[in-house]
């Protein structure tokens, strides 16, 4: 296969393995890895592999998730072993690999083109140099494809690496959702996944991006994340992360044109030692853009989240609205939740805000429902639930929302006390 | 908008206000220095700033501890502004005094160090409301005096020199504790040439009814001030201090670099009320910090009008239950100006809370900029902090930034964090001029509007001078 890569593409993965050697790892002191454990940026072992144990007929019964989709991949240690699709003419849905060979132009034109400036720039090249398939959309002009584009991502086997990429690019006034899972073949494989995706709307076009990461929690995640907004589109991102031992996740949002808009949405539970790290950045080179950030954590345990965000509006970006908060649910005596919500405001005209808050459940509101007739146990189950759901409900699709919950509801079966 | 229009009629004292003149702290005596450490810092400057003021040994041993600190210690440009490589520390002059013991009546005081006073209105002030003044004149206070029942109480009230030479039992065990001195590189810098500031001692139980205050003038070219005050409140006392500066607009710029570090002790309470209106040439890069102990409570009330770069995060370290710590911060930025501010919280103990309110405008060029920090460690319970940064912009190139970082460990606590930022409205202007102001005049009102509950934390003739001062700024900022 290596053989039929474009020119450009070995040149970019070239270039990217000399920068990925030359750029310096994070070390303390460097504000966007503040409060970070360094410690969990050790990936020596960690190595590609294109074997897997699990037969591949396992893995796509495994492979669960919408019960209708307009297309699904399935990908085991980046090689694809399943697709199907059903999307209409004029919409490209493919493996990357295949696009690159049959799209090569197109893919050259919008793959990787942001600086990552949110702290993980190595290990963005490191991606660029390894990175052989994933997935990539590309919605002509005036189309909308019904239903999501479901992409299941495996980890197998000890110390496997992986490298998935998605990129998605819509055309004007079109409409897509796209859904990647991240998941491990075993529970106590240590795995690694360095994941990219490049989100690129077009004028008035709806991107809709979500992202569940259910690894084992001993596996470990870099998740960069870049969104661009043209003209009156809008793009939404949503994460999930119950799994991994460590999750970093950095999204950045470029809102490019007026009256586009950029939702930017995540929902986290922490429990034993899981710990996230969150870094978002909402830039406004536009002026007359919206974006709106909404993070929630829910700790458990020995949990610790991070969360780093920056509103940033650049000069002559007036008419701005950017809004951002980060809300963390303390359920434990021993998590840590740090918030850093940050602004950073050049321009006039501007509407912005930030919040964070982090606090407990409070006991009249576990008053409230006992006397009501639910039990302590239960009415802390139920709050911490509806917590969650207010983020979950942004992504206004149902079946989309149940898949989510599903996860959700999972993660809080295998807290003790279900997650009360 | 986190305001409202309130009466719109401009009322008899913001005329006054407006029509004052506006270059107040603008002028300048000739030199007349008896000692003048001359340019630039090393090891030798430290000795004759010690030999000067006939330091203890202890104190030399401390200065050279501290200059090796700053010299090792990185300018801090990972997070902070990249202009602070602007400044040159071999330029600057790090001691200058006329050899003179600071005058206890306004009469022994050199006359134009009497003229600069006077007309900063600062003998009058202390007739009307003050309980003690003391005013420094570059590197030396030129006139230390307090009320004379405070004296028989057992308050002292005297400059950072003769605290540590007369007081050393009271002086030392807190002196570099609240503050190490490697802190950061600017209080290793202070550490290292520390001249002037006040010592406080408030005994058991005295709650001083009226403020004590402090003024900083700087009125050479090229200098350094590097005051250094210590406050101890001890058990049940109670005590305001305020602080004013200026200094006259030279060419070349001025570093002010201070550390000031409060300890208010079991239900002890303690006001730091500051009013920065350094001209638009000098460093403002201070550390200031408190330690609250058990039912004790430390107030910082900071206002930054002046200065090209101001740093600085007052802190409260709460370290005994239900201590309680504030910030309230007002800050404004006008053209070439960067007001770096904000808080830090660390609380220590169980049960304490912490409240920091900061505002800020920016008006033309200016860049404002809110930093902080909030800490609540594990082992803790029912600590709550809170905390609003409201920024206001007022022309199209006006800068704003806001930076907080909250840890919060366990699940016994409470922290909020709240920021906004917004200008003023052509419609409210509008509705202004239409009942009879100018553009100018709805501007200013809007924007004491904006800051009104804050200046109210002021003690009354503060605020009266900040309304005026903002009035001042925001002159011509608008059309």
């Amino acid at each position: 296969m290596t053989t039929s890569l474009p020119h450009w593409f070995s040149a970019r993965q070239e270039a990217a393995k000399a920068r990925f050697a030359s750029t310096p790892a994070p070390k303390r002191g460097d504000e966007t890895w503040r409060f970070s454990n360094l410690k969990q940026l050790d990936f020596d072992g960690f190595q590609r592999s294109a074997d897997f144990s699990p037969p591949a007929a396992d893995l796509i019964a495994r492979s669960t998730g919408l019960e209708k989709t307009a297309a699904k991949f399935i990908f085991a240690n980046d090689t694809l072993i399943h697709s199907e699709s059903s999307v209409p003419s004029g919409v490209i849905c493919l493996p990357l690999a295949e696009a690159l060979v049959s799209y090569s132009e197109l893919v050259e034109k919008h793959f990787m083109k942001q600086e990552t400036r949110l702290g993980s720039a190595k290990f963005a090249a490191w991606h660029e140099a390894m990175v052989s398939n994933g997935l990539f959309v590309h919605v002509g002009d005036n189309l909308e494809v019904e239903g999501a584009i479901e992409v299941h991502h495996w980890i197998s086997g000890a110390n496997t690496v992986i490298f998935p990429h998605t990129l998605v690019v819509t055309g004007k006034s079109s409409k897509v959702r796209v859904i990647d899972i991240f998941r491990s073949a075993e529970e106590l494989e240590p795995g690694l996944a360095i994941a990219f995706n490049d989100l690129s709307a077009g004028p008035n076009s709806q991107l809709d991006y979500v992202a569940i990461q259910a690894l084992n929690e001993v596996t470990r995640i870099i998740q960069i994340n870049e969104t661009s907004t043209a003209r009156d589109a809008s793009a939404k991102g949503f994460i999930l992360n119950t799994g991994a031992s460590w999750a970093r996740n950095e999204c950045l949002s470029r809102l490019e044109g007026p009256g586009s808009r950029s939702d930017m949405l995540s929902v986290s539970i922490p429990a034993r030692e899981q710990e996230y790290d969150q870094r978002t950045f909402q830039h406004h080179v536009s002026e007359g853009a919206y974006s709106d950030l909404l993070y929630k954590n829910s700790l458990y345990d020995n949990a610790k989240t991070i969360f780093s965000g920056l509103i940033f509006v650049d000069e002559g970006a007036h008419h701005t609205d950017a809004y951002q908060t980060c809300r963390n649910l303390l359920m434990s005596d021993s998590c840590e939740a740090n918030s850093m919500p940050g602004l950073e405001i050049n321009a006039d005209q501007v509407k912005c805000s930030h919040g964070s808050t982090s606090s407990q459940i409070h006991d009249e509101e576990i008053f409230y429902l006992q006397a009501r007739g639910i039990d302590p146990v239960c009415a802390r189950q139920l709050i911490a639930r509806g917590f969650s759901v207010e983020v979950v409900e942004r992504l206004n699709d149902e079946p989309v929302e149940e898949l989510v919950l599903r996860f959700i509801d999972d993660k809080f079966a295998h807290i003790a006390g279900g997650g009360a | 908008m986190s305001y409202e229009p309130t009466t719109a009629i401009l009322d008899e004292e913001t005329h006054e206000a407006i029509n004052i003149d506006r270059t107040k702290g603008d002028f300048t005596f000739p030199e007349r220095h008896k000692f003048d450490a001359g340019r630039g810092l090393s090891s030798k400057t430290v000795d004759y700033i010690c030999d000067v003021k006939n330091d203890p040994q202890w104190v030399r041993d401390f200065r050279h501890k501290a200059l090796k600190v700053f010299l090792d210690k990185p300018m801090p440009t990972n997070w902070a502004t990249k202009d602070l490589e602007n400044i040159n520390f071999d330029e600057i002059r790090y001691y200058l005094s006329d050899g003179e013991k600071p005058k206890r009546s306004w009469d022994d005081v050199p006359p134009e160090v009497l003229e600069t006073f006077e007309r900063l209105g600062i003998p009058e002030q202390e007739r009307a409301f003050l309980a003690g003044v003391e005013a420094q004149y570059d590197s030396e206070a030129a006139y230390s005096n307090m009320k004379e029942e405070l004296t028989k109480q057992g308050v002292i009230f005297v400059n950072s020199t003769e605290g540590l030479k007369e007081y050393e039992q009271i002086f030392r065990p807190w002196f570099g504790k609240v503050i190490p001195t490697s802190d950061n590189k600017f209080s290793a810098l202070n550490s290292a040439v520390f001249s002037g500031g006040s010592f406080i001692y408030i005994p058991k139980g005295v709650k001083l009814k009226q403020p004590l205050q402090a003024y900083f003038r700087i009125n050479s070219e090229s200098f350094g001030q590097f005051e250094r005050t210590l406050i101890i409140a001890d058990e049940g006392a109670e005590v305001m201090y305020m602080e004013g500066c200026t200094a006259p607009k030279f060419e070349t710029a001025t570093l002010h670099s201070a550390v000031v570090e409060l300890v208010a002790l079991k239900g002890a309470k303690i006001q730091y009320v500051t009013v920065q209106n350094w001209s638009s040439n000098v460093f403002n890069l201070v550390t200031k910090r408190g330690l609250a102990m058990e039912d004790a409570e430390v107030r910082w009330i900071d206002c930054n009008i002046g200065s090209r770069l101001t740093m600085k995060y007052p802190g409260v370290i709460m370290k005994g239950e239900r201590a309680r710590g504030e910030v309230i911060s007002i800050a404004l930025a006008n053209t070439g100006q960067h007001q770096d501010t904000g808080a830090k919280m660390i609380h220590a103990a169980n049960n304490t809370t912490s409240n920091v309110v900061s505002k800020s405008i920016s008006v033309g060029e200016g860049r404002s900029t809110y930093r902080g920090q909030v800490h609540i460690p594990r082992h803790l319970k029912g600590c709550k902090n809170n905390t609003e940064c409201d920024a206001l912009l007022i022309n199209s190139h006006s800068r704003t930034d806001t930076y907080p970082a909250i840890t919060v460990r366990g699940n016994q606590h409470a922290t909020q964090h709240e920021a906004s930022v917004s200008q003023v409205s052509e419609d409210m202007l509008f509705y202004m001029q239409q009942r009879g102001l100018n553009e100018g005049q709805a501007m200013s009102l809007a924007v004491n509007g904006f800051i009104n509950d804050l200046v109210r934390e002021f003690p009354m003739e503060y605020s009266v001078e900040l309304k005026r001062l903002i009035d001042l700024e925001m002159e011509g900022s608008v059309g």
